[in-house]
């Protein structure tokens, strides 16, 4: 950055008056026409010269720069009669009725005036909101006479959007005018028109401002036309829509000098304030909207600010940037959790620009001169001057003549060089919905062939990404202070743990789980050549030969630090009444003693995403450079466990003998009969139903309960013959690594229960939900209870009960992202300004203590144990295991 | 156990770290001591690293928890399901849940969907069923239809009679003294002989007639005012009442009832009939039960700091333009969130100053934001 940064202390905001209209505006506009014949701009036509040029290759009359620098001027328009802003139109109307019809006063006595100007001190004084008291002066303020001159006061409605009613009689914008006029200064402030005289005798706003005398009309450069191919002009909704007040004006200005009947005026002015009100805003209620002549509605001032595509949200607190690029993603198990796979076509697009020094001039010299095309080349060179050159093949050389012959012997100062991204940059990924702060996180660059980001295993679970299509963003960054903030808090392994819960966000997800735990149960027994073909694949160092077999908790712990203690029960744990500990037939009572895996399997406990022990341990106890090794070293010793052992699962997975499946049939068969028992007990109203519940509800709810027990007992039949050391889906399911125990009981034994809305299924025709049944017919299958399991087959009936399950979820999913995506939304815009000071509180922009420590301990959530500042127990174990008590 | 609390705040002292333990860090402590029966040596050790642990986790200055706080609270509720009934522990009463349930409470409404109580009793009538039942009829809404062994609309004679069940109402332990009181009180034409009630109507139509009846039917009989049904459960050797429908103010008044541990689900209420500081503690609890039941963790911090942005101003606020968004004292921020139009009309004819010290602010004039690393500058002197 050069030259003195400038700081915008603040912004105020204020009404113009007609005089500051006139005095800024370079131009009256009075032809409503915008080009002549030959298509020059018409002299004070909407499109005046004066208001400035958009065509870089004009210069503009005003000021004199060209097209692209002037940012453009005002004119104006005077408006025949005057108008009533529609933004305005309320707070007039509740001036009004909050004033004296004659001497324009304020309708409250002098000692509640004197009050309520304390009232403003001290809430302006402490930036408080006004809105309240302001809406208490105009209840207050509705008297039926006026306490300073006695005059009897009649009710003034508002008959939206801008017409005033007092009484019966309709006053004109004039007359409103006239009274809004003579309110005093003091009063007006009171009402909420801040109309107090600074010390230079100037004013940010007065009532009587608020009815428009005098139009602004903003520069071309707001509103610029459009040529389409045809050579057709199209001009801007702001233009046609000003043509069209102009039109209306002149006429209005014709009729009145030509002294038209009242009724005629009366028309046309309504006409003009119809225009005016929908140049402001074209979607106020009771105004029909102004329309092009296609037919759609012109988008006029307010609707170019208002909402998720207005000037706020997408031009100003969101912008479009350059040096970012967009792909496809896909999996790369072979590069770090830190970098990303970057395609070659996109790192000779997007530059980092390097400053030319000594040190690195004959490097960019390189870049310069491998051109814009080859791979670690650069695309641009900025001059001292500011020019930008970019490199061709034809002047590359000559620009790299010239940069050196410029810099070692002119000795300028200040190139600069774009050159290509490289290994090792590091570059911001972005996927998108960001609704945390893992959202965005820095990578360093690997550039690789392909089109594709690459991106390691181990970070989808925070981008929430998977490999179906997904795109993701790439931003670089270009300056040398966001690289380091960036490399210091946005790198991969600074977000291991999320700061939602104070565990690992990121970490190992399916084949690594499943791998790791083929590699360390206990029929894991590898001789010395396989065990070297892993430790190679997995990068990590060879142990002399010894000749003997080795265990693969063993090999596991190669990867863990070698001063490492740890209990816990891994995710096989079946939660046994009594724990064995270590001599566990399931092997879940995991024992790390100095860096040695004893007994136990790594499964998801260890080191998967969102409850991973060991990786948790080791990011808090040895620092997140140790526990990005580990995550890369222990994911790929993974992957190679798991392409020694072979990995596969098929519906053979999900086979039982035939005896089960009678057993299972034969459960089934008897859950159903309770629950036409149930229903017949009903019918015979012997029922006895449960406090609270009406007869139908109790009933419901004892057969939704014997159907759930129907299917889990089912599913604890065909869980019996499932044995997780030889059944691959099963791994994948009690280790944690993908799918559940239901998942795969539902696939062998009994889909179970289908609901819509919480219940079972009670809609479709009249009393029943297909013409199968009976009419109320209350049985099981009747209300969508699938018997089958997916192995076997859906029957029809079945299939058509689980596709409305299925709708079900189905919008539920979308209707549930947009809800909570606006939660969110809330959330953040409530919530951001919050921020730790330096003496530990949590204070707002203004200063407003919200918490006087952090969440009560001063401890950051991303730092703690699980949400504790420290678990005492684990601590305890760990000191023992040390001491070896 | 205090003797071991001595001893552990003493150690505590000796390692000069007593200004940043809490007080339930040592009492917790203190536990371990007890339950995994430490000797001196590895109190030290523990304390020590203890202490080490909290200098590591402590939060940074310039951090931006508000913007963490809403993430974390956010995030989930993708998650979560949008099934508004589900019941939480006791079967027979509806309770929304979910997201639903979390919207409601960050927008801080004040007719909640499903108001629900769970109503705790002393230590000595904890057991006592006989007790809880009659409290849970005299909480629990009855209407006459509850107790009449006999409804008959007599067309000829124009009336209605209804003849009272007294098993019933013993069964409900109502007062018949008080039933006929508030009969009596409700209906001006009525003949009580015993346990039969005739009504008349005002006027001797058909019409009248049935929509007395229907009257009659609907009276309540018992019951404290915005509670319906209710539940008694045996909850752990002790009886609670779960309520559907809420009024905290006018049960706590009753005898027995536990004052400590009856709650409401309704935030409003607990700040209206407790104060502001039990208002920012049901926020808490109950965003904090939606998520758990959910099976989410979402650390207290941030629902604290939730909570806390909520009841700042000794009132509790939405979360939303209506409350904390609406006043912000920014311009640029209010307009950039919701409303455009309205907060800028209004800025210009109130004068309104935005002195830019927020977030969106900055964004919007491109500046670099007072959060993090822009909230710290360098200072340097200046050469003489």
């Amino acid at each position: 950055m050069t030259g003195i940064l400038k700081k915008i202390s603040q912004i105020n905001f204020g009404l113009m008056s007609p005089d500051d209209i006139r005095s800024m505006s370079v131009t009256k506009i009075v032809t409503p026409d915008t080009y002549d014949e030959d298509g020059y701009p018409i002299e004070n036509g909407l499109m005046d010269p004066r208001l400035g040029v958009i065509d870089p290759s004009l210069k503009c009359s005003t000021c004199g720069t060209k097209g692209g620098e002037c940012q453009g001027h005002f004119g104006n328009i005077n408006l025949a009669r005057p108008v009533i802003h529609v933004g305005f139109a309320d707070t007039i109307h509740k001036i009004l009725r909050s004033t004296c019809n004659t001497c324009g006063r304020i309708l409250l006595t002098d000692s509640e005036i004197f009050d309520y100007q304390n009232k403003f001190k001290t809430l302006i004084k402490n930036e408080e909101s006004l809105t309240k008291i302001i809406k208490d002066v105009y209840t207050v303020a509705r008297r039926d006479k006026c306490p300073h001159c006695e005059e009897e006061q009649e009710d003034v409605k508002i008959d939206k959007p801008v017409s005033i009613v007092e009484g019966n009689y309709k006053l004109t914008p004039s007359e409103v005018r006239e009274r809004l006029e003579i309110i005093t200064d003091s009063d007006s402030v009171i009402l909420g028109v801040n109309a107090e005289k600074a010390k230079d005798g100037t004013q940010v706003a007065r009532p009587e401002w608020m009815i428009l005398t005098v139009l602004p009309v903003p520069p071309v450069t707001v509103r610029p036309s459009i040529t389409l191919e045809t050579g057709e002009r199209s001009e801007d909704d702001l233009t046609h829509k000003l043509v069209d007040i102009l039109r209306i004006n002149q006429r209005l200005k014709e009729n009145m000098e030509a002294g038209a009947p009242q009724l005629i005026v009366e028309d046309l002015w309504e006409l003009l304030q119809y225009h005016v009100t929908t140049y402001f805003d074209n979607e106020a209620s009771g105004v029909p909207p102004a329309r092009h002549r296609s037919g759609r509605p012109l988008k006029t001032l307010a609707q170019r600010l208002k909402g998720k595509e207005g000037r706020f949200r997408s031009n100003l607190s969101g912008k479009r940037v350059n040096f970012s690029a967009r792909t496809v993603i896909s999996p790369d198990p072979n590069i770090s959790i830190n970098e990303v796979g970057v395609p070659e076509i996109i790192a000779t697009e997007v530059t980092v620009p390097i400053k030319v020094t000594e040190w690195n001039l004959e490097e960019l010299k390189g870049y310069i001169m491998n051109g814009s095309e080859v791979h670690p080349g650069a695309n641009y060179v900025i001059r001292p001057d500011g020019r930008k050159i970019r490199i061709y093949d034809e002047i590359k050389e000559t620009v790299a003549e010239n940069l050196e012959k410029n810099y070692l012997e002119k000795g300028e100062l200040g190139y600069v060089v774009e050159r290509h991204l490289k290994d090792g940059d590091v570059v911001l990924f972005n996927r998108q919905p960001s609704l945390h702060r893992m959202s965005m996180m820095a990578h360093e660059v690997r550039v690789l062939p392909y089109k594709t980001f690459r991106l390691n295993l181990c970070v989808c679970p925070p981008y929430n990404a998977d490999f179906d299509g997904d795109e993701m963003n790439m931003h670089v960054f270009q300056t040398e202070e966001s690289r380091a903030e960036a490399k210091s808090l946005m790198r991969v392994q600074e977000h291991i743990l999320s700061p939602r819960f104070g565990g690992p966000i990121i970490g190992g997800i399916h084949d690594h789980i499943s791998g790791a735990y083929l590699l360390t149960r206990k029929s894991a027994i590898f001789n010395e050549d396989q065990v070297f073909q892993v430790l190679r694949k997995s990068k990590l160092p060879l142990p002399d030969r010894t000749g003997k077999t080795w265990t693969g908790k063993q090999i596991f712990s190669k990867v863990l630090p070698d001063d490492m203690n740890m209990v816990y029960r891994a995710e096989v744990c079946r939660k046994c009444d009594e724990c064995t500990e270590r001599s566990c037939k399931n092997d879940a009572y995991v024992v790390i003693e100095d860096g040695e895996l004893l007994s136990g399997v790594i499964d998801e406990k260890a080191y998967g995403a969102f409850s991973g022990k060991i990786l948790d341990h080791i990011v808090k106890e040895y620092g997140t450079d140790q526990a990005r090794e580990f995550l890369d070293a222990s994911t790929k010793l993974a992957v190679s466990g798991i392409m020694k052992a072979g990995f596969t699962t098929s519906t053979n997975d999900e086979e039982i003998p035939q005896e089960a499946k009678e057993d299972i049939e034969a459960y089934l068969y008897e859950a159903e009969e309770r629950v036409d028992k149930l229903v017949a007990a009903y019918d015979n109203n012997e029922l006895e139903p449960l406090p609270g519940r009406s007869l139908e509800e109790t009933l419901e709810m004892k057969i939704m309960q014997v159907l759930g027990e129907a299917r889990d007992k089912s599913g604890e039949i065909a869980e019996s013959y499932f044995d997780i050391n030889e059944n691959n889906a099963v791994i994948m399911a009690l280790t944690g690594a993908r799918g559940s125990m239901l998942n795969l009981t539902q696939i062998t034994a009994c889909v179970g229960q289908q609901s819509v809305r919480g219940g079972r299924i009670d809609r479709g025709y009249s009393e029943r939900t297909l013409p199968h049944f009976q009419k109320r017919e209350l049985g099981a299958k009747a209300r969508g209870f699938v018997h089958s399991s997916y192995k076997k087959g859906l029957d029809p009936i079945e299939f058509f009960f689980h596709a409305m399950g299925g709708r079900e979820g189905l919008v539920d999913t979308a209707i549930r992202t947009a809800q909570s995506g606006y939660m969110q939304r809330r959330l953040v815009n409530a919530l951001q300004d919050l921020s730790v000071n330096a003496e530990g509180k949590v204070t707002d922009n203004r200063g407003v203590v919200i918490q006087t420590l952090y969440g009560e301990d001063g401890v950051d959530p991303a730092k703690s144990d699980y949400g504790k500042v420290v678990d005492l127990d684990k601590l305890v174990d760990e000191m023992r295991i040390k001491s070896g008590k | 156990m205090q003797e071991t609390i001595e001893k552990v705040t003493k150690v505590v002292k000796k390692k000069r770290a007593q200004k940043i333990f809490t007080e339930q860090l040592i009492y917790e402590i203190a536990e371990t001591v007890e339950k995994r029966d430490l000797d001196d040596k590895e109190l030290d050790e523990l304390v020590k690293k203890v202490k080490k642990s909290y200098d590591r986790a402590k939060v940074e200055d310039g951090e931006a928890v508000g913007t963490v706080a809403a993430q974390s609270v956010g995030e989930p509720g993708t998650q979560m399901t949008m099934r508004t009934f589900h019941y939480a522990g006791v079967a027979e009463l509806n309770v929304t849940l979910g997201l639903p349930r979390l919207i409601e409470i960050v927008d801080a409404r004040k007719k909640i969907s499903t108001p629900t109580m769970a109503i705790y009793f002393e230590e000595e009538f904890r057991g006592d069923e006989e007790f809880v039942r009659t409290i849970a009829n005299q909480i629990g809404k009855s209407t006459m239809n509850d107790i009449v062994q006999d409804f008959h609309v007599n067309y000829a004679e124009m009336n209605v009679v209804v003849e009272l069940d007294m098993p019933k109402i013993e069964d409900k332990r109502l007062d018949f003294e008080d039933i006929i009181n508030r009969v009596e009180k409700a209906f001006k034409k009525v003949k009580i002989d015993n346990n039969v009630l005739s009504f008349e109507p005002a006027k001797p139509s058909i019409r009248e007639l049935r929509l007395l009846a229907d009257k009659v039917r609907d009276l309540q009989i018992s019951g404290v005012k915005n509670i319906g049904k209710v539940v008694i459960r045996k909850e752990e050797d002790e009886w609670v009442i779960h309520t559907e429908g809420s009024n905290l103010g006018a049960v706590l008044k009753m005898e027995g009832v536990d004052k400590v541990r009856t709650t409401t689900n309704d935030i409003h209420e607990v700040e209206k009939v407790l104060g502001i500081e039990a208002g920012r503690n049901a926020i808490i609890h109950e965003a904090q039960r939606t998520m758990d039941e959910q099976g989410l963790t979402v650390d207290v911090r941030h629902i604290m700091l939730v909570a806390d942005m909520m009841s700042a101003d000794g009132s509790i606020k939405s979360i939303g333009r209506h409350g904390i968004s609406g006043e912000k004292a920014s311009v640029l921020a209010r307009a950039s969130f919701e409303e455009t139009g309205k907060h800028l009309l209004r800025a210009s004819i109130r004068g309104e100053i935005d002195h830019l010290t927020g977030i969106i602010e900055n964004i919007i004039i491109g500046q670099p934001i007072p959060l993090g690393t822009g909230s710290v500058g360098v200072l340097m002197k200046q050469k003489k």
